[in-house]
């Protein structure tokens, strides 16, 4: 185990895990209660037309991805608040617009589908030093303003018209909790890829569900078990030599199944159990 | 406090109100006030548009008209720490489990609303305001595994947890058994002892009949009535049965929404 460490991409890849299994469920357990979990995938698809982007014009691909990303963010939740888009249409252009932009561009830029596969199911054992200082950044920053705007997040998240009437910036939050998960794919985009980078931020949230009874508490197990999902899928993936990417997403499905799993066991026993036992 | 008789600046003034929704017209010219330590209740049939008015009244819906807020125009209303608001049906979304407490603590945003997170003023206030509407044992529950009258008393709480100059709640007692609808309107009845105005929407008066100041009744969209609550009876539809009402007059076009 601790041989890998040894290894400097080994440090860069666990180093971006940690910062991308902390930050997709900080953001994501937003996105589930304002049940959103889809925007994840229709970010990240046009996140892929930002990477393109960065292939044709030379620029950093995480950096032309976070900007297009979180353009399209911005888009989504003004469309989506105008109220002339439905949010699953909304969701469904950005998919389709995302992809194909992706994929035109990049042919004019030359690049192999090799390249965009890098992008598309993540490719953490070729993360550079700049990468993991950009995911780095970006990860604390999603991080701190989950976590220090907490109380107005899950307002505007929770009951959006009381929020409202409470002064709070619903509009401003709304958008940024969008651009935060835009962000937050731009993270994720080197260690599980754009594909599956929505699965970190709704599985661990998902999972960590079934064992809360609080918000507060779902938010924290769920970056809990975000980091134990993504650096156990990079540890396991050295050992069985596996993609980084799926083998992530599997351990926090499989964190999900055994969650699930255990709520329905406690839940029979607690009704078999007879009145008035302790 | 003096006897002059110096007029009690209005907590919440309706005049000349008109909301329409998708085009259709859903209120015309509603005018209304409400003053400090009065209690004021809507009355009308469904589509009368009392959840409309008071929606308009806090914002929610967009108006034409006058809605002024202690005095300042509703657009320049900056002092939300003075509003509290109960919706009609609990808007929480249930994406993620929410207790009862961090559901009531929503209540004390408007002294933080942009920055801020709660400390123990906020949580003694939020278990205070549980313990007022009589969920004090369920503070730690999920506020999805409550019944909806209970639901209902959580937002209650919620808008109570930031002790407000003006209570607006939309139909607070639906779903809310009798013993808990004579516990709220005790509630109520110390809160405008206490100069606490209180707009509401009720489908009938019932145990609130006695703490209320005044009842304006509305119907398709307008003011139909607006006095005492003894001209108006619970059974069935708000109907004012007064010698003096106020004149009704159809608009054209317009039936029952």
């Amino acid at each position: 185990m601790l041989e890998l460490l040894q290894y400097p991409f080994m440090q860069r890849a666990l180093l971006a895990a940690v910062f991308t299994g902390l930050a997709a469920p900080a953001i994501g357990t937003y996105l589930v209660q304002r049940r959103l979990a889809l925007l994840g995938d229709g970010l990240g698809h046009i996140a892929l037309t930002g990477v393109a982007l960065g292939l044709l014009t030379g620029w950093a691909p995480t950096l032309t991805a976070v900007a297009v990303a979180a353009a399209g963010a911005v888009l989504i939740e003004v469309l989506r608040r105008s109220g002339r888009t439905s949010g699953d249409v909304a969701l469904a252009m950005l998919f389709y617009g995302g992809i194909a932009g992706g994929v035109l561009l990049t042919g004019l830029a030359g690049a192999s589908a090799a390249v965009l596969n890098r992008f598309l199911f993540g490719s953490i054992t070729t993360v550079s030093s700049s990468d993991v200082w950009v995911v780095a950044v970006l990860g604390v920053l999603v991080l701190t303003l989950s976590l220090v705007l907490a109380p107005q997040l899950f307002a505007v998240c929770q009951d959006e018209e009381h929020a409202k009437v409470s002064g709070v910036p619903v509009g401003l939050y709304g958008i940024l909790i969008a651009v935060l998960a835009a962000v937050t794919i731009t993270v994720a985009m080197r260690t599980v890829g754009l594909l599956l980078v929505s699965a970190l931020m709704v599985v661990p949230v998902a999972a960590a569900q079934q064992a809360t009874r609080s918000f507060r508490a779902t938010h924290l197990v769920a970056m809990g078990l975000g980091l134990v999902a993504a650096v156990g899928g990079v540890v396991t993936s050295y050992e069985a030599d596996t993609q980084p990417g799926p083998t992530i997403v599997l351990i926090a499905l499989v964190a999900f199944v055994v969650a699930a799993l255990v709520r329905v066991v406690a839940g029979r026993v607690r009704r078999v159990r007879p009145v008035g036992s302790t | 406090m003096s006897d002059d008789a110096v007029p009690a600046q209005a907590a919440l003034r309706l005049a000349g109100v008109d909301v329409d929704l998708g085009g259709r017209p859903v209120l015309r010219d509603a005018g209304l006030e409400v003053r400090s330590g009065e209690l004021v209740v809507l009355l009308g049939p469904n589509g009368s548009g009392k959840s409309s008015l008071v929606r308009a009244a806090v914002g929610l819906v967009p108006s034409t008209g006058t809605i002024e807020l202690f005095g300042t125009p509703l657009a320049r209303f900056r002092d939300r720490r003075r509003l509290g608001y109960v919706p009609q049906r609990s808007g929480v979304t249930v994406g993620v489990p929410a207790t009862v407490r961090e559901v009531v603590l929503g209540g004390r945003l408007p002294r933080h609303p942009v920055l801020g997170l709660h400390g123990p003023a906020d949580r003694r206030a939020a278990a205070e305001a549980v313990e007022r509407v009589g969920l004090a044992d369920r503070l730690r529950t999920p506020f999805t595994e409550l019944s909806g009258g209970q639901q209902q008393r959580v937002l209650i709480a919620r808008a109570l947890s930031n002790d407000p100059d003006l209570l607006v709640m939309d139909e607070p007692t639906a779903g809310v058994d009798r013993e808990h609808t004579e516990q709220l309107a005790e509630t109520l009845a110390d809160l405008t002892a206490s100069g606490t105005a209180v707009l509401l929407v009720a489908h009938d008066l019932g145990p609130l009949r006695p703490h209320v100041t005044r009842a304006v009744v509305l119907e398709h969209g307008r003011v139909a009535y607006a006095g005492p609550c003894d001209a108006v009876h619970d059974e069935g539809h708000q109907h004012p049965h007064t010698s003096d009402p106020a004149p009704v007059t159809p608009v054209p076009g317009e039936g029952v929404w």
